[in-house]
């Protein structure tokens, strides 16, 4: 399959998934879809029957609400069959509201409350150069989240210990649960703060895959600094009536938005 | 004459020495490596030791990120700011998914001194104590804290080791055998038991010898894994004595005393007085006087002890 149609098969699981929990995140998890696609099904170095694989990449949802598109993708990708996100946020499930490490293949960090998944991951980038390992990390952040103190005490850190293996998403929607970032907080401009962090700056369309994958390179290539790709994405992408629709934050569509979505996807489902 | 040590400096030493037969041990501090003693173990394995500025909550997140690609991580700050700050990210990012963080925090209670109320954690034992998966420690002095930070390092999860900075007498021999979950009897005695943790041991020692002297006899026990608790040892004084006496340089509500009167309270009730601060902050002075002030001195423990019998 080409990345579009694994983008769109993504795409349509998490619409398909929310439907059936009645709970959990759309706008922000269509946002980053294409994001997903290109680390699970382009860059990334992981083997799905082995999860915990120790020289394998590492991917932190700092955005923890994002676990739609989290297990949308890992499922795409074998973590576990397709059948499971049918369980999402239900009692006794491993697929958690928030993701949990313990309990589902393929999540590397547990998360959910905002700010504190940078900091891991520059905790594992710490480790693979201490090891001196080859894997690189991997960590989303949201627009949003850089509004909380702990992201700029681990932009520091990422900086100070010239974590050259550490790429990150900045997935810069402009939307949080209350309104736009820019009316709520604003942020901006969040390219020169990390640049003045000591980031390495890369800003993209977050949903052009060449873009996406361009970026990845360079980072790859920059040494002695951090990467922060500021992505600039939908909320809602790809489904017309959710699209940069602050509402659509933390809402489940019901049966017969979801049929509608699934419909303006192509239809159906191929698994 | 006794020998005077101060936990946090058995920390230090300790630390080099898990260092040096475990490549797996790293270290983090939040500015604070002189004080905590984490600077023996960065004089040592500079490779291994990162300090992460003034950020306490950066100082647990990056611990959690070591822990979660196979490290075994101390952070160490001032007991205030490392459970007081961090509490949040001890709590989701590492309790929840129980990495192998050790928490080992220095600079606990009224014996902090002359810093006063702002730097005086009274309450850490309370907020660790409640947090899933997490195993809180409170050693009575130097011996007893290396045998602590060795089994931290050995036990698979989250750990909370609760840390002097002032010199405390030197109770145990290089004999005594720290266990996780395992409260150690001091003094026997059938009349009345006093249970203390941390700093307050000695002065419960003191306090048993006392008694003793005017004809009561008072049973002393060590409690220095406050989670999990040992229930048999507080259970059997319980049934054995005619009341508990629980002392702690922390507050009555939460900590050791809370503790004790959970099992006592649902296995074999008994009388129970709490010592420890009252539902105070500390304030400004020194650490023993203040210790002194806020009724953790030795005619406390005597007279609450009588006043069971």
């Amino acid at each position: 399959m080409k990345l579009e149609q694994v983008a769109n098969e993504i795409r349509k699981n998490i619409i398909k998934m929310l439907e059936k929990s009645k709970s959990g995140h759309p706008g922000g998890s269509l946002s980053a879809v294409e994001i997903f696609t290109a680390l699970y099904f382009k860059e990334m170095r992981i083997d799905p029957d082995n999860p915990k694989w120790v020289d394998r990449d590492r991917f932190v949802l700092s955005k923890g609400h994002g676990t739609p598109v989290l297990y949308a993708t890992l499922a795409e990708r074998g973590f576990f069959p397709k059948e499971e996100l049918d369980n999402f946020r239900k009692i006794d499930s491993m697929l958690q509201g928030h993701p949990d490490m313990k309990d589902t293949p393929g999540v590397d960090m547990t998360t959910g409350s905002l700010g504190q998944g940078l900091a891991a991951a520059n905790g594992m980038a710490l480790a693979g150069k201490l090891d001196n390992k080859d894997y690189r990390v991997y960590a989303i952040i949201g627009d949003g989240e850089c509004q909380e103190g702990m992201i700029w005490e681990a932009a520091m850190l990422a900086a100070h210990y010239k974590l050259d293996n550490l790429t990150v998403f900045l997935d810069h929607n402009g939307l949080q649960i209350d309104g736009k970032t820019v009316d709520i907080m604003n942020i901006e401009p969040i390219d020169e703060k990390f640049k003045a962090f000591g980031w390495h700056i890369i800003k993209i369309d977050g949903h052009s895959f060449d873009e996406i994958l361009n970026a990845i390179e360079e980072a790859k290539n920059i040494k002695e600094k951090p990467t922060m790709i500021i992505s600039s994405t939908i909320k809602g992408k790809g489904v017309s009536f959710m699209e940069n629709q602050v509402g659509w934050h933390g809402k489940a569509p019901s049966a017969e938005e979801a049929a509608k979505a699934i419909e303006e996807l192509g239809g159906g489902l191929n698994d | 004459m006794t020998k005077m040590v101060a936990t946090r400096d058995a920390y230090g030493e300790a630390l080099k020495e898990l260092g040096e037969r475990n490549e797996n041990i790293v270290v983090l501090d939040a500015d604070l490596s002189g004080s905590t003693k984490t600077s023996v173990f960065e004089k040592a394995f500079p490779n291994r030791f990162f300090n992460v500025g003034i950020a306490e909550q950066n100082l647990i997140g990056t611990a959690a990120g070591l822990a979660a690609a196979g490290k075994t991580p101390f952070a160490s700050s001032f007991a205030m700011f490392a459970t007081g700050r961090a509490f949040e990210i001890i709590r989701n990012s590492v309790c929840y998914p129980k990495l192998n963080v050790k928490i080992a925090a220095t600079h606990a209670g009224l014996t902090v001194g002359e810093d006063g109320a702002t730097h005086q954690a009274l309450e850490d034992i309370s907020i660790m104590r409640s947090l899933p998966n997490m195993v809180v420690l409170c050693p009575a002095d130097a011996i007893e804290t290396k045998q602590c930070i060795f089994k931290a390092a050995e036990h698979d999860g989250p750990v909370y080791i609760r840390l002097g900075r002032a010199k405390v007498p030197v109770i145990f021999d290089e004999n005594y055998k720290f266990e996780i979950g395992k409260g150690v009897e001091l003094k026997a005695g059938k009349d009345v038991t006093i249970v203390a943790t941390g700093v307050m041991v000695d002065r419960a020692l003191q306090a048993g010898e006392k008694l003793e002297e005017e004809g009561i006899s008072a049973r002393v026990i060590n409690i220095s894994t406050i989670k999990p608790i040992d229930k048999d040892i507080i259970i059997k004084a319980a049934k054995e004595t005619r009341g508990i006496i629980t002392v702690e340089e922390h507050s009555i509500i939460g900590g050791l005393g809370s503790a004790v009167a959970e099992v006592v309270g649902e296995n074999h009730p008994a009388r129970l007085i709490r010592i420890g601060t009252m539902d105070t902050f500390g304030e400004s002075g020194d650490g023993f006087e203040l210790l002194d002030k806020y009724g953790l001195n030795v005619d406390n423990i005597v007279n609450k002890a009588k006043s069971l019998l």
